[in-house]
């Protein structure tokens, strides 16, 4: 097995405090990766570290065996890492479509194409539609997102990471908030993303790592505690301490 | 696939015309046979729409707010006006390209400056840019006949046939054409991937990077292809009143240009148009009332506009026209407001 993203002793701090210590992570490729933690844990650092938002003091991250350590967000994602967002920061006033529509568009390198008009490109079109179909979000196309039940807004966030055709998929907390009737829809979608796309899960919802992930890596004040098997991580007396000793829903 | 077709009908759906916006323009080309004395008037409203059409491209479709618009009005102005004095291109329609050519490198290499920081900084930045300019033409007052501006400027006819004439007619449908034109090419641009990719910046620029979208290139562009419409205005201003003086890098006249938009409402292109006639009119108005204090009054609509909101005006403007559509038809009237009026 190879690694498909690796991290090389990635340091970052804020003023005095060290949030990333020396994280040397490697997800293999194919691989269902799961990446937990109590609050604080430098969680939310590392996604902002692989994706580009910061730049890490010390440390490099590969793609593909690529250095991807000095490359804007934006390039990144055209090379094959894409991400979801936690909160929600999709585009309230537009709509479906036109939110897929700007990732397909930037991935077939029509992004930058101001003469023809948005629904002209057939290759983009039918992209466009086989992902909203896949998501079923098709009969929701045309209504602006603000407007879209909470469930299939994730969906959404889902949706347009996967418009961008990534090999690795970061997911940050996909089920946060969602109410209990509209989950069983968005375990679905995870559960169906492709295999050849390696999904990094940043979650704090104990059932979906353990159903999902087939490798865990438990992250405790920006350092790596513990790294393994699902079952291996559920019996480490460390990680036991961590999550008891912060009373969580471990 | 006719999901695929969906998808193409429903994408091109934002870029169809409206029953408004042809009536909208039928009404402009009226304009001219309904008030044959007024043309020298109606090309200034021309002028400034184009101008605020350029700032709605920055503002209302990028997000970037700017007080020294007038850097690239100025700029444009002088090209033209420089052009025509010396002789070096007698044709207005190729000196106002190239004038617009001038405007838009100098929008280029100053995009560099405005793209990085916060709408604080890009205020201050755009606002200095202008201020440069306006002292260093004060300074080269050689080239640009300093506070007397250029002198003399004899405009050749347009395509060497149509002569500018004394009444303005010329001035007024070159203007209106050269708008129409522009205009239609905005309106290419902000339905197409690159001005949904605006859009996007605009509401959140760091979810659009990770979408893939290149946001730094993507505000040079548009910011650059911005200062080529402030410039053609600027252009335009020279060539049909024959005069560029200092005053075209001034302060007010960033500050009017933000009025004018917000007057108009942002990001439907239609708000710097509609804006720069209500604008003008308003003016006119209550120059004629209180020849010192129009400004007065002009801030005071100004601070009820955005006190009040902008769709409640609409909705009053419209409340009497909407009742007697009810009481006619018996049904519920279309309601005229723009739709996408993001402001």
């Amino acid at each position: 097995m190879t690694a498909v993203l690796e991290t090389r002793e990635l340091q970052k701090s804020f003023g005095g405090l060290k949030v990333t210590r020396d994280l040397s992570l490697r997800v293999e490729r194919g691989a269902r990766h799961a990446l937990i933690g109590p609050n604080g844990a430098g969680k939310t650092t590392v996604i902002n570290l692989l994706t580009g938002v910061l730049q890490p003091d010390a440390g490099r991250i590969l793609l593909e065996g690529q250095d991807i350590t000095d490359l804007a967000v934006h390039k990144r994602v055209l090379r094959g890492l894409s991400r979801t967002f936690q909160i929600n920061q999709l585009y309230a006033d537009l709509t479906p479509l036109e939110t897929i529509g700007l990732a397909v568009s930037e991935r077939l390198g029509r992004g930058g194409d101001w003469w023809r008009r948005m629904g002209t490109r057939g290759d983009v079109n039918e992209e466009i539609a086989d992902i909203l179909s896949r998501f079923h979000l098709l009969d929701v196309m045309n209504e602006l997102t603000a407007t879209l039940p909470y469930g299939k807004q994730r969906l959404l966030e889902i949706a347009v990471a996967i418009a961008a055709r990534p090999r690795v998929l970061l997911l940050d907390e996909p089920a946060a908030g969602v109410p209990e009737s509209e989950r069983h829809d968005i375990l679905a979608a995870v559960a169906a993303l492709p295999r050849d796309v390696t999904v990094l899960l940043i979650e704090h919802d104990m059932d979906l790592v353990f159903s999902f992930a087939d490798r865990i890596s438990v992250l405790v004040n920006g350092a790596m505690l513990v790294e393994g098997a699902p079952e291996a991580v559920a019996r480490d007396p460390q990680v036991k301490a961590v999550y008891l000793g912060e009373g969580a829903d471990a | 696939m006719s999901a695929a077709k969906d998808v193409s009908v429903s994408a091109m759906a934002g870029s169809r015309w409206r029953v408004s916006e042809v009536a909208f323009w039928i009404v402009v080309l009226a304009c001219p046979f309904l008030f044959p004395s007024r043309y020298l008037i109606m090309t200034d409203i021309l002028r400034l729409a184009l101008f605020t059409l350029s700032l709605d491209l920055i503002l209302g479709y990028a997000g970037i707010v700017s007080l020294g618009h007038a850097a690239f009005f100025g700029v444009g102005a002088y090209s033209a006006g420089l052009l025509a004095l010396h002789g070096i291109i007698n044709e207005p329609v190729l000196a106002l390209i190239v004038a617009g050519l001038a405007a838009m490198v100098l929008g280029f290499l100053t995009s560099f400056l405005v793209i990085r920081g916060v709408d604080l900084t890009r205020l201050m930045v755009t606002l200095g840019i202008a201020l440069l300019l306006e002292a260093l033409g004060e300074r080269f007052s050689d080239i640009t006949g300093g506070t007397d501006g250029l002198q003399g400027i004899e405009m050749q006819p347009i395509l060497g046939q149509f002569a500018f004439d004394m009444f303005g007619k010329t001035g007024f449908w070159y203007s209106l054409i050269v708008l129409f034109v522009l205009f239609l090419l905005a309106r290419r641009v902000v339905h197409s991937p690159f001005g949904l990719s605006l859009r996007a910046i605009k509401n959140n620029p760091l979810r659009a990077s990770a979408i893939g979208i290149p946001v730094n290139r993507r505000l040079i562009a548009i910011y650059t292809l911005a200062a080529f419409y402030a410039g053609i205005a600027g252009a335009l201003f020279t060539q049909t009143t024959a005069l560029a003086t200092l005053d075209v890098f001034s302060f007010e006249r960033s500050a009017d240009l933000m009025l004018v938009l917000v007057i108009g409402g942002t990001g439907y292109l239609y708000g710097g148009l509609i804006g720069a006639v209500v604008f003008k009119m308003l003016q006119e108005m209550f120059q004629e009332i209180t020849p010192q204090y129009w400004m007065f009054w002009i801030g005071l609509v100004l601070v009820a506009m955005v006190m009040i909101g902008r769709e409640r005006i609409h909705r009053w403007v419209l409340w009497l026209p909407n009742l007697v559509i009810r009481q006619i038809t018996g049904r519920k009237a279309a309601v005229a407001v723009p739709e996408t009026d993001a402001s």
